[in-house]
C-alpha cells in the first residue's frame, strides 16, 4: 500500500515565495528526488528543480531538506520522519531563481579566477611519472562533484552575502589545494589566496567537511595545509620554494 | 514579433559533455571564436556519470597491447559494421588524448611504475582503460570543462536548443530558449558541431538522465542529415533493479573487470552457457581458466562475463525469462566472494557507496542484483570518418550523437575515447570550415519565427494532455515492444502507437509560465524524442537479423546480407524513410587485423 509523504515545498521566485503543502504518495526504497518526481507528474508539472545523475555523482540536485543542506537523490525516504511534514527550501547562500533551483553563478565565477595547472617538463620519454601515493591526497580532492552544499554553508558567506566578492569559498579552496599538491604543478597561488580569495576568513568550523557527500575533507586535508603554505611562503619563502621545486610538497608539512 | 536575443561565433559547440568540451577546445585553438552551450549548468552532462574508463593502447600494463588490436576488438564488438576508418583513427589517436587530459590537470591511477594504469573490460583483449577508480568520468570532465574555462570559450549554461538554423543549403546557427528565463535565443555561427548525446530516456530502465531525448539527433534529422545504425541501441547489461525507484541506475562494467562474476538464482556462473560462436576461440570455457586469466592473460582466455555488452545483456535477459533470476528481476553480480573487501571499496568507491547508500547492500559481503538498462546510442548521425562532418554543410557531429564508430555494439571504455578522439576531431574540421566561409550567417526571420510560435504552444488553453504522462507511455511502449529482444509484430505496434502519441503530443498542455518550467522543457524534449524512438523502432524492423544491440526473436541469427549495410534513416517532409546502404569497403591490410 502507497504511504503518503506530506511535502512542505518553497514554491517562489526572485520576488518573494511560500512554504506550500502537498500529500504525495510514495513507495520504499524511494528517495527524496523520487518523491518530488511524482509530485511534478502528478499535481506541479511546473515545479523548478535541478537533477540529473539520480545517483549522487553530478551534484545537481542539492537543497535544504528540513532545514540540513543535502543533495536530494541520496536523501532516502525511510532516512526521515515521514510522520511528520518534510521541509524542502533551496540553497539559502545564492540567490533564489524559481522554485528549488538558485543561481549559482558565482561558484563558476571564482573558478574563472583560479590561476590554471601548470605542468613541468615530461621525463626523457615524453612522459609523467607519479606514484600512486603522491596523488592519493589530490584524487580526494578530485571526488568533488560541485553540488555547492560546503559553499552553501560556509558562513562566511552564507551570512555575509558581502564576501562573496573577495572569498572564493570551500569549493574553490579544495581547488586550489588540488592544484598546490599537484605532483606535476608548478604554478604558484599563495600570493592570490592570501590576497584576493579570502583563505584568512576562514576559521575552521568544519560546516563544510559535515555536509560534503563524497567524504572529502575540506577543512583538514585542504584549507588548513592551504593557510599553512600561505604562512610559510609569507614567512619562509626558500623553504617552500625548495619544496615546490623537488615537488616534495604534498599534503601538511 | 517573437523577441529574442541573438549571439554570434564562428564555431557553435552543442552539448557540454565530453565530446562537445573537446571540440570547444580544440575550435578555440584553432583562433575561432567559439561558444558552448549546455542544457544543465556546465560539468554536469552524462560523462560525469561515466564509471570505468577511457580504452586506449597505451601498453602500460601489457607491452603486447597496440592500436592494431584495439582496432581488432572494436570491429569484433561492434559485429563488424563499424565505419572502419573511424575505429582505425579511433585507436590509433585514443592513447594521445589520454596523455593530452594527463598535461592539463588529470590524475588517472597508477602502475608500479608510475603510469597511467590500465584495467580490464569486456571485448578488449588487454587491460586497456586509463581510469580513476570507478569515477573517470568526473575526472575527465571535470579536467576538460577546467581547461576550456582557461582557454576562454563562451559558455552559455542551462540553454536548450530546439532547431538548427540554415541558410540555403548550409548550417548557419541554431533556435532555442534559455530555461531560466524561458526567454528565446538566436546562435548564429559559420559551422556547428552537435555533441548533444543520447536518446535513453526513450526507455523506461534507463541510465540516462532527462537531458538524453536525441535534440540533436532530431535536429540534425530536421536539417536533413542521415542517421545509421539507430536499430543498434545499446542495453548495458548492469544496472541496478532495486529499488525500483533507481532501477537503470548503471552498474560499472569495471566490476567484472576488477573480478566480479554474474550468477542466476542457483549460484551458476551462467555466463559460460552463452558463449557465441564468434566469440569461442578467444573465450575461457572453465572456472578455472577465467580465474587464471586476469594475471595471466597469454596462456588463458577472457573470461565470458567479459564478452561483449550486447551478449551479457541477452543472456541475463535469457536467464531471468527462464525463471533463474534474483528476487526483484535482475541476476546476481558477485565480486564479495571474488575480492577482498579493502580492494573492492579501493578499486570500486562508487559502486560501494551507491549501493550502500540507495538499496542498504554492501557489496563487500553481499552480490549486487543487477539487470539490463537503456545506456547508448551505438548508431546516431551518419559522419565522414575524418573530420565527424554530416551530409549538410557547415554541420559536424561527435561522440554518442554521431554513428559509424561502434557498428552493432560499443565495446565498454570505447565511448570516453570516442569523446575525445572525435571531439577533438570535429573541432578542428568545423574551425577551418568556418575559416572557409565569408559570407556572415544570416538567420531566416521567419523561420524564427515560426519556431517561436511553436515552442509556445502547449501553454495554449484547450490542452489536455500532460507531458509526464506521456513521456511514461513511450518509456513502458518503448521497454516493452523495442527492448532488447524484438519481434516484427511488436515493432510495428511500437511505430503505431509512437505515431499516436505524436498526434497527442500536439494537444499538450503545460501549468504555470516559461520560467524555469520542467513541464514545459519536457513538453518540447518529447517532440525530439519521438522522432529518435520512431527512427529506432522503424530501422529495427527493417534488420531482419540479429546482430550486436539489435535481437530479434523471429530472425534469430546474424545474416551475412544485412552485414555488409547500414540502415540509414532520412526525414523528408514528415516523415521518416529507411534504406539500407552498402557500408564502406574495408581495406585489406585492415581486414588482415581482425583474425587471430
Amino acid at each position: 500500500m502507497a504511504r503518503v509523504a506530506k511535502l512542505r515545498i518553497w514554491r517562489g521566485d526572485a520576488s518573494g515565495g511560500q512554504l506550500r503543502d502537498y500529500d504525495v504518495p510514495w513507495e520504499e526504497g524511494m528517495v527524496l528526488l523520487d518523491v518530488l518526481h511524482v509530485l511534478q507528474a502528478t499535481q506541479a508539472g511546473d515545479l523548478a528543480v535541478r537533477w540529473n545523475c539520480k545517483a549522487g555523482k553530478c551534484g545537481s540536485c542539492s537543497a535544504e531538506v528540513n532545514g540540513k543542506p543535502r543533495l536530494m537523490c541520496m536523501t532516502r525516504m525511510s532516512s526521515l520522519d515521514t510522520a511528520a511534514p518534510i521541509t524542502v527550501a533551496p540553497m539559502k547562500t545564492f540567490p533564489v531563481l524559481r522554485d528549488l533551483v538558485t543561481d549559482v553563478s558565482f561558484n563558476f565565477e571564482m573558478a574563472k579566477r583560479v590561476p590554471a595547472f601548470k605542468p613541468g617538463p615530461k621525463g626523457p620519454d615524453g612522459k609523467y611519472r607519479m606514484m600512486q601515493e603522491d596523488i592519493d591526497r589530490v584524487q580526494e580532492f578530485h571526488k568533488c562533484i560541485e553540488c555547492f552544499l560546503c559553499q552553501n554553508v560556509c558562513h562566511v558567506i552564507r551570512d555575509h552575502p558581502e564576501n562573496k566578492a573577495h572569498f572564493a569559498g570551500p569549493r574553490l579552496f579544495v581547488r586550489y589545494a588540488a592544484l598546490e599538491m599537484h605532483p606535476l604543478d608548478t604554478n604558484d597561488r599563495a600570493e592570490l589566496l592570501k590576497a584576493k580569495m579570502g583563505l584568512g576568513m576562514c576559521n575552521i568550523t568544519k560546516c563544510c567537511t559535515e555536509v560534503c557527500p563524497e567524504s572529502i575533507k575540506i577543512t583538514d586535508n585542504a584549507i588548513i595545509p592551504l593557510k599553512e603554505r600561505v604562512v610559510d611562503q609569507f614567512f619562509d619563502p626558500l623553504r617552500w620554494a625548495w619544496r615546490k621545486m623537488t615537488g616534495g610538497g604534498n599534503g601538511s608539512t | 514579433m517573437a523577441e529574442y536575443e541573438t549571439h554570434e561565433h564562428d564555431v557553435l559547440v552543442i552539448g557540454a559533455g565530453g565530446a562537445g568540451l573537446r571540440a570547444a577546445i580544440e575550435s578555440s585553438a584553432q583562433g575561432a571564436d567559439t561558444a558552448l552551450i549546455c542544457k544543465s549548468l556546465l560539468g554536469k552532462a552524462h560523462t560525469v556519470m561515466a564509471e570505468g574508463g577511457i580504452a586506449a593502447a597505451m601498453g602500460n600494463v601489457w607491452p603486447e597491447d597496440n592500436w592494431k588490436v584495439h582496432f581488432r576488438d572494436t570491429m569484433r564488438g561492434g559485429k563488424l559494421l563499424n565505419n572502419w576508418r573511424m575505429a582505425q583513427l579511433h585507436a590509433q589517436e585514443a592513447p594521445e588524448r589520454v596523455l593530452e587530459l594527463e598535461e592539463w590537470g588529470a590524475l588517472f591511477d597508477r602502475t608500479k611504475d608510475g603510469l597511467i594504469l590500465q584495467r580490464d573490460f569486456g571485448g578488449h583483449r588487454y587491460a586497456r582503460l586509463a581510469h580513476v577508480g570507478d569515477r573517470t568520468g568526473l575526472e575527465m570532465i571535470r579536467t576538460l570543462q577546467q581547461h576550456a574555462v582557461h582557454k576562454g570559450i563562451t559558455v552559455y549554461m542551462e540553454c536548450t536548443l530546439v532547431s538548427l538554423l540554415k541558410d540555403g543549403d548550409r548550417v548557419c546557427g541554431a533556435f532555442g530558449y534559455w530555461r531560466e528565463s524561458g526567454k528565446f535565443v538566436v546562435f548564429k555561427a559559420k559551422a556547428v558541431v552537435l555533441a548533444t548525446g543520447g536518446i535513453g530516456k526513450a526507455w523506461e530502465f534507463t541510465s540516462n538522465s532527462w537531458e538524453y531525448t536525441g535534440d540533436g539527433v532530431a535536429m540534425a534529422l530536421e536539417a536533413g542529415a542521415d542517421l545509421i545504425d539507430m536499430e543498434c541501441y545499446q542495453f548495458h547489461p548492469t544496472g541496478m533493479v532495486w529499488p525500483h525507484s533507481v532501477r537503470g541506475i548503471l552498474v560499472t562494467e569495471g566490476v567484472r573487470g576488477d573480478g566480479g562474476v554474474l550468477r542466476n538464482s542457483t549460484g551458476r556462473r551462467f555466463m559460460f552457457d552463452y558463449i557465441p560462436e564468434f566469440f569461442k576461440k578467444e573465450t575461457a570455457d572453465s572456472e578455472a581458466e577465467a580465474d587464471r586469466w586476469y594475471t595471466d592473460k597469454k596462456n588463458n582466455r577472457r573470461p565470458p562475463e567479459l564478452l561483449p555488452r550486447d551478449e551479457v545483456a541477452r543472456a541475463i535477459n535469457a536467464e531471468v525469462k527462464a525463471g533463474r533470476g534474483s528476487p526483484h528481476g535482475g541476476v546476481f553480480l558477485d565480486i564479495a566472494t571474488r575480492r577482498d573487501a579493502e580492494t573492492i571499496k579501493r578499486r570500486l568507491p562508487s559502486m560501494y557507496h551507491q549501493f550502500k547508500e540507495l538499496a542498504d547492500v554492501d557489496i563487500t559481503t553481499t552480490p549486487m542484483e543487477v539487470g539490463p538498462t537503456a545506456h547508448y546510442m551505438n548508431g546516431g548521425v551518419r559522419v565522414d570518418g575524418e573530420g565527424s562532418a554530416t551530409s549538410v554543410p557547415g554541420l559536424f557531429a561527435a561522440g554518442e550523437v554521431a554513428g559509424g564508430l561502434h557498428g552493432a555494439n560499443r565495446l565498454g571504455g570505447n565511448s570516453l575515447s570516442d569523446l575525445l578522439v572525435f571531439g577533438r576531431r570535429a573541432g578542428l574540421a568545423a574551425a577551418e570550415y568556418a575559416k572557409s566561409v565569408s559570407k556572415a550567417p544570416s538567420v531566416d526571420e521567419g523561420r524564427v519565427e515560426a519556431l517561436a510560435r511553436e515552442a509556445v504552444t502547449p501553454f495554449d488553453p484547450g490542452g489536455t494532455e500532460n507531458p509526464y504522462a506521456l513521456h511514461h507511455e513511450l518509456q513502458k511502449e518503448m521497454q516493452s515492444d523495442v527492448g532488447i529482444i524484438r519481434v516484427q509484430q511488436e515493432l510495428e505496434r511500437a511505430v503505431k502507437k509512437i505515431g499516436e502519441l505524436r498526434a497527442r503530443l500536439k494537444r499538450v498542455r503545460v501549468e504555470g509560465h516559461r520560467q524555469f518550467n520542467p513541464g514545459w522543457h519536457l513538453a518540447i524534449d518529447l517532440r525530439s524524442l519521438l522522432v529518435c524512438a520512431e527512427a529506432v523502432a522503424r530501422a529495427a524492423i527493417e534488420r531482419k537479423e540479429s546482430r550486436g544491440g539489435h535481437a530479434r526473436d523471429d530472425f534469430p541469427k546474424p545474416d551475412p546480407a544485412f552485414g555488409k549495410v547500414n540502415m540509414v534513416v532520412r526525414k523528408r517532409g514528415e516523415a521518416l524513410s529507411v534504406s539500407q546502404e552498402p557500408i564502406p569497403e574495408m581495406p585489406a591490410e585492415l581486414k588482415a587485423l581482425l583474425e587471430g
